[in-house]
């Protein structure tokens, strides 16, 4: 380790992975630290992702792909199911990862465009001069450092510190975190080319259980429901439930648990030396709470600002801007519109839920967009989505008409 | 600072620590710790998913 960098990533997620391989990509002197020993363990993720998506980034390699699949089902409350092609399913789904070994491709990756990496190595507060950030307190074996950067990038996933030491407050209320448990279970009777979800306020308040197969009979079988919802009942005890009634003999042979923000687009994610990135700057889908894919396209981003503001010398705020500009042109836009989807479908109630799920049953969604998705369930059930109407704004009527009609 | 960490269920996955409104939670290593700020607001206790937390009332 040396005393200074141009940049210095904490946490060695996709995020910081991400943001690490791009700056050293671009001829900058980088460090990433991780926390934890080993990097991406205990997995806190369903590791579903969309394939074509991924492939922008990194080469698909079978060590790190444990499924492929070729859709998701949705089950409503009373059964009724609507299944959805690989395309329209959204960030979640198309490869089901073992992101342990995922999560250290992406750091060996930033580690072999020249990054630095240590783990074990906490950030435990950040160097502040005349309102900027100069670089990060942090411990590695029970010894401190001050280590100096130019740039510190805060990838430090939900439990993120290093916004809130820059005066971003990243704190998320209870209605803003899915709270999740999960097993990974063998020997059940799955389908094995199909990603599935079930939805209902009994089975998962204001959230879902996800099924998502990993290869060889085995599956994530997991559960998130929204904070607020969690108390009596915890997110573990509902999974018990569904786990008993939906696979009596199946067998738990790993268990994990973890927060994933769904709060929607923070009020800033830069400052003076700074950027958050990835759930440190909770761009983790407000609906779904995928984040993988997300984390590493804003990552790609915070990199090459990166690189821009250290060829330039000025690493203010009003610099890395371009980073916040860029990330919400495109990513922050569809978390705008996934919370608008997500604060008109909790309030359903199972029986509504019942009618959304089966006003498309039967209907071939072939490769739709997912909003075509949203247009074809809205055009059936305009009383009950109404609210919906603002996010086709812009968008042609005739191009969604055609994109659903198309296909049924 | 009242909150009680039940070692033996947490799972230290962070979840607690990003609801706290004072910053009183640090996931280190693989436990829990809680710092003096904390005002025993519950809110970590709550969202827990295993229900490794208690605030006595
Ligand atoms: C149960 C569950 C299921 C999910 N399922 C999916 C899914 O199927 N698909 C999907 O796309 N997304 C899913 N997500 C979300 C996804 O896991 C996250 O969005 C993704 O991991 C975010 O990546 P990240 O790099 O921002 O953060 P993380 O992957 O959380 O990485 C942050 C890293 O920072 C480290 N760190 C924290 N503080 C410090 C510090 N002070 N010093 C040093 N290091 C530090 C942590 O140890 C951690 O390794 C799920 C989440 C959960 C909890
Ligand atoms: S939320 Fe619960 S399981 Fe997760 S780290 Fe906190 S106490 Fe442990
Ligand atoms: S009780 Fe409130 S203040 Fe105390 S640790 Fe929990 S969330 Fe933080």
């Amino acid at each position: 380790m040396k005393d200074r960098y141009d940049v210095v990533v904490v946490g060695a997620g996709p995020a910081g992975s991400m943001t690490a391989k791009t700056a050293a990509n671009a001829g900058l002197d980088v460090l990433l630290i991780e926390k934890r020993q080993q990097i991406g363990d205990p997995v806190r993720c369903a590791e579903g992702v969309n394939k074509t998506y991924l492939k922008e980034y990194i080469k698909p390699d079978p060590a790190w792909i444990s499924a492929e699949v070729k859709g998701s089902k949705i089950y409503a409350p009373d059964g009724a199911m609507v299944e959805m092609s690989e395309e329209i399913s959204g960030a979640e789904v198309g490869y089901v990862l073992e992101r342990k070994v995922f999560d250290r491709a992406l750091a060996r990756d930033a580690a072999l465009a020249g990054a630095e990496v240590m783990v074990k190595t906490r950030a435990t507060g950040l160097l502040m001069e005349d309102g900027f950030v100069k670089g990060i307190k942090a411990e590695h074996m029970d010894e401190k450092y001050n280590i100096r950067a130019d740039i510190v990038v805060g990838a430090d996933g939900v439990e993120s510190k290093v916004g809130r030491w820059a005066g971003i407050d990243t704190t998320l209320k209870p209605k803003d975190i899915s709270t999740c448990a999960q097993y990974l279970m063998t020997d059940i009777d799955i389908d094995a080319d199909f990603c599935e979800f079930y939805v209902g306020h009994k089975i998962a308040p204001l959230g879902y259980i996800w099924v998502f197969p990993k290869g060889n009979n085995m599956a994530n079988v997991g559960i998130g429901i929204t904070g607020h919802m969690s108390g009596e009942l915890r997110a573990k005890d509902l999974l018990d439930d569904f786990v008993q009634k939906r696979y009596p003999g199946g067998k738990v042979i790993e268990f994990i648990v973890g927060g994933v923000p769904v709060c929607g687009t923070i009020e800033r994610t830069v400052a003076n030396g700074l950027m958050l990135v990835g759930d440190a700057a909770r761009q983790s889908d407000p609906v779904t709470g995928g984040g993988i894919f997300n984390s590493m396209w804003a990552g790609d981003i915070a990199g090459k600002v990166a690189a821009n503001a250290i060829k330039h010398s000025d690493v203010s705020a009003e610099f890395l801007q371009e980073y916040e500009t860029k990330w919400r042109a495109g990513l922050g836009r569809d978390l705008d519109m996934s919370l608008v989807v997500k604060k008109r479908f909790t309030r359903l109630t199972d029986d509504e839920l019942n009618t959304l799920g089966h006003s498309l049953e039967g209907i071939d969604l072939g490769d739709t967009t997912l909003i075509g998705l949203l247009w074809a369930l809205f055009k059936a059930n305009k009383k009950l989505l109404w609210d919906l109407r603002g996010i086709f704004k812009g968008i042609k009527e005739i191009e969604m008409e055609a994109s659903v009609e198309v296909n049924s | 600072m009242t909150v009680k960490v039940n070692r033996f269920k947490c799972g230290y996955c962070g979840a607690c620590v990003s609801v706290c409104p004072p910053g009183a939670l640090e996931l280190i290593e693989t436990w829990i710790e809680v710092d003096e700020t904390c005002t025993d607001c519950g809110i970590c206790a709550k969202i827990c998913p295993v229900g490794a937390l208690e605030v006595p009332k």
